[in-house]
């Protein structure tokens, strides 16, 4: 009886957005960063799957459910572009240019320092796509030889370390104005670095919305010809 | 207003998944459906009224939804374990190198346009 519910999406979504008030609640009145809630609603999760011996299909079925509308909230990213337009076409070339520069320096640092380090080749390559939104990343490495699980879990810890220090790393090399944090952040850490923008800067947050687009084409065309020259 | 809101998304997000798959598109189909609601907000097909209240609520609360994604990633711990510290090591110097790149050339350029240059 309690199996069947624990199997079913309801245990999945509740768990979710309980855990999100909840470390919300702490982000809040602790004001420590580090204390990040999508960081933290995650350790809670799975501390509990781990603890109630919980499988991950059963919560994947609610996850799903709560995952779904990050692709509605994707095309809202329009809303904020088309109110902000004038500013943003202002800023094209700086825009353009950062979103390109940032492009080749993650592949190249990524892939490049794992190699150094020794990594075997699957993982040299499942990291080259890591600062690019997860459906994109995923088709990217398994062009290119990657291991797409471990694809998928390097860009969501790129995502939370540019939520976590993002802004405050950013403003602490001198990347003050809106724009040029947004678009560092979104290009960097895809959206849940754009997530945390959002929370105090919608221009920003904006900006960071359409690097995520910029740097998946770019790194989508772009990764597969570096490929074809190094492998 | 709320449902309306959310069912032009959805239509987008639609008709940009069909797209994203149809064409073999490397580009997710929201980012697609994005794209597309951004041309038809332009052409003034779709106004932004109707969008308002809908976007608001997924917008502030985006960090919500990728929170099982964070989850998913329990299930191939493994795979990072084997080979931890190039993973843990690439990918953090990476994220804050792209950080830096990316704003110091966008600041860059805004300030020397500023400047008439």
């Amino acid at each position: 009886m309690v199996a069947d519910l624990v199997a079913g999406p309801l245990f999945g979504v509740t768990a979710t957005l309980t855990a999100y008030a909840l470390a919300q609640v702490l982000y809040l009145r602790s004001g420590m960063v580090l204390l990040n809630p999508v960081v933290v609603s995650v350790a809670g999760i799975v501390t509990l799957l781990l603890l109630a011996e919980i499988p991950y299909t059963h919560y994947a079925a609610g996850g799903r459910v709560v995952l779904f509308l990050l692709g509605p909230a994707v095309v809202a990213l329009a809303v904020p572009l088309y109110q902000r337009r004038q500013e943003i076409l202002a800023q094209k070339v700086p825009i353009l240019a950062g979103v390109a520069v940032g492009a080749v320096t993650s592949v190249i640092t990524a892939a490049g320092l794992a190699w150094l380090l020794g990594a075997s080749r699957e993982v040299v390559w499942s990291l080259a796509p890591k600062s690019v939104t997860t459906p994109v990343a995923i088709g990217i490495a398994e062009k290119i030889g990657g291991v797409a699980p471990l694809t998928a879990s390097v860009v969501v810890l790129t995502g939370c370390l540019g939520a976590v220090c993002g802004p405050e790393f950013c403003r602490w090399i001198g990347i003050r104005e809106p724009t040029a944090l947004g678009l560092a952040i979104g290009t960097a850490s895809h959206g849940i670095g754009t997530a945390r923008v959002l929370e105090f800067d919608r221009i920003g947050g904006a900006v960071s919305g359409l690097a995520i687009g910029l740097n998946g084409l770019l790194t989508a065309f772009l990764l597969p010809l570096i490929y074809l020259v190094f492998r | 207003m709320l449902i309306r809101g959310l069912a032009v998304l959805l239509l987008f997000q639609f008709i940009g998944e069909g797209l994203s798959t149809s064409l073999d598109l490397p580009i997710p189909g929201s980012v697609v459906g994005m794209g597309f609601l951004l041309l038809a907000l332009g052409l003034g097909i779709v106004r932004v009224e109707w969008l308002q209240a809908a976007a608001e609520l997924l917008l502030s609360h985006m960090a919500l939804f990728f929170v099982p994604a964070g989850v998913g990633v329990m299930v191939h711990f493994d795979l990072i374990a084997r080979e931890w510290l190039p993973i843990v090591l690439a990918t953090v110097v990476s994220t804050f190198a792209v950080m830096a790149a990316t704003g110091w050339t966008a600041k860059s350029l805004s300030i020397r346009r500023k400047d008439g240059c």
